[in-house]
């Protein structure tokens, strides 16, 4: 690991300061990536702003909804009884997630501003445009089993690995930032981006902004909604192809649907046209053929990872049975109904 | 103008660890877990991947399991933490300590520190009830041995005898 300074941020203001004035700052929370990062030396700091001492630990809850601080941990909100109760999606998919021990660490900021997974980002001997803009992307042409099928560019064929974020965008959650311009909120599906021709940006966060929380309005489905992941293990991997779907269903008919893929693209994947296709609908296959077709019809494999389209559909197919039926997939049971 | 290159400052950290009391100072760098093995000779606590993949590494930090391969020393100052060798001795195991003697479950013993480390951590969450919800939550802990089915042995003996203890 390479050496760098280190700051205990002392408060939110300190800690935006502090990011302002040094490019090659970083903020640590859980630590359980950028430790990881900077082992492989992909990350290397300056300055090291630890926030751990800030009050950003709590979950709100109020009439409006429910307001995640950024340091949260994981495990502390897959069980909080609360975010169990109003939007049991998010808990589900944060037990998806990682290993108990790295949930025990990990913070919802932190989630949400994880690096990607792909091999040839962690592997500083190959050339990769996220790690080191323009040097070129060697996934591209490569091992490619884990890389996008949707919105990839000739960039960075890269995922964004979160579990919990796919659920947020399911839920259509607010991320809260503030930076040296203030305060501003992020729906979360801005908040992740494309690569583009610019894949070294993950989100849209502007130089200096830090996550303060995440906000959730009002209560998601008690009955009609799953997180269902499909891995090459049966638990701490991450996905293939993941699924967070939240239906709202009156009298046997579909009212809402809000449907995110995660393991497919550069973001938590979502279609709003393609929801529509689903709603005002019994819950069908016909309806799932129409929503499919329109979601995936700009799927494009590398090579390697041709199957997830497949595997994709297949996901969805089931994640929307299963929360159609009201029966979630539940993280410790390991046979897919 | 570059920025000038990072000091060699070091913090100073206090940990409780074992019970103990320990005033340190830290270079920013080192993680918990070289600070327990090259500083403080705990080498209970095992290097295995040292990237947060194995959970050999596994200990309790305010009584919450997590890979002290992944926290920084620093992120830590203030806390309580229990390693293998706080758990208990050879003469006054703690249960976790002989239920995997009872069972057998280990064979090459590199991974145990941290299986065990991370039972305890498991236990006091409550959240297991089934072997399943036992093998789901005991998944960040590798054995390459492949002593699972004698480890989840272990874990739901425990658990079933404090369920026992708690109806008494």
């Amino acid at each position: 690991m390479k050496r760098f300074d280190y700051l205990k941020a002392g408060s939110v203001a300190e800690a935006v300061s502090a990011l302002a004035a040094h490019p090659k700052a970083r903020l640590i929370a859980g630590g359980t990536n950028l430790v990881d990062l900077m082992k492989y030396d992909v990350e290397a700091p300056g300055l090291l702003v630890d926030i751990n001492g800030l009050d950003l630990k709590r979950i709100e809850e109020s009439e409006n909804g429910t307001r995640i601080g950024a340091l949260v941990t994981n495990s502390d909100l897959a069980y909080h009884p609360g975010i169990n109760r109003r939007f049991p999606l998010l808990a589900s998919a944060l037990l998806a997630g990682a290993s108990p021990q790295l949930r025990n660490a990990a913070t919802a900021g932190g989630n949400l501003n994880q690096r990607t997974r792909c091999y040839y980002f962690y592997d500083t001997a190959t050339r990769c445009n996220k790690r080191q803009p323009g040097s070129g992307c060697d996934a591209i042409g490569g091992v490619t089993r884990i890389h996008a099928i949707l919105g990839a560019s000739d960039s960075c064929i890269a995922t964004h690995p979160s579990d919990m974020c796919v659920a947020l965008a399911a839920l259509d959650a607010v991320v809260e930032v503030e930076g040296p311009n203030g305060r501003r909120d992020i729906p979360i599906l801005d908040y992740h981006r494309l690569p583009g021709e610019t894949p070294e940006r993950d989100n849209t966060l502007s130089p200096g902004e830090m996550v303060l929380g995440i906000r959730l309005e009002g209560e998601a489905s008690p009955r009609h909604h799953t997180y269902l992941k499909l891995r090459d293990r049966l638990s701490y991997a991450f996905a293939l192809v993941s699924a967070a779907v939240d239906l709202k269903i009156e009298d046997g008919v579909v009212r809402r649907a809000r449907v995110a893929l995660g393991g497919v693209a550069h973001k938590p994947w979502r279609d709003l046209e393609a929801e529509s296709l689903l709603v005002g609908r019994v819950p069908s296959a016909d309806a799932t053929d129409a929503f499919i077709a329109r979601l995936l019809s700009g799927a494009k494999g590398q090579g390697g990872n041709d199957f997830k389209i497949t595997l994709a559909e297949r996901v969805i197919r089931r994640a929307l049975r299963q929360a159609a039926a009201g029966t979630p997939q539940l993280q410790h049971e390991k046979a897919i109904a | 103008m570059p920025s000038a290159p990072p000091s060699l400052q070091t913090v100073p950290v206090t940990l409780h660890i074992n019970g103990k009391r320990h005033d340190l100072d830290v270079a920013p760098w080192t993680t918990l877990l070289d600070l327990l093995r090259e500083e403080l000779k705990l080498t209970g606590t095992k290097k295995g991947c040292d990237h947060g993949q194995c959970g050999a590494c596994t200990v309790l930090v305010d009584g919450v399991r997590i890979n002290s391969c992944l926290s920084l020393a620093v992120m830590r100052n203030g806390a309580e933490i229990t390693t293998i060798e706080g758990l208990g001795t050879p003469e006054r195991m703690h249960p976790m300590q002989r239920a995997f003697v009872e069972h057998d479950a280990l064979q090459c013993g590199y991974c145990t520190p941290g299986q065990i480390c991370s039972a305890v951590g498991l236990v006091a969450e409550g959240h297991a009830e089934s072997r399943a919800e036992i093998r789901e939550l005991m998944s960040g802990n590798l054995c390459r041995c492949g002593a699972y089915t004698n480890i989840a042995d272990a874990v739901e003996d425990v658990l079933n005898q404090q369920q026992k203890a708690a109806a008494e």
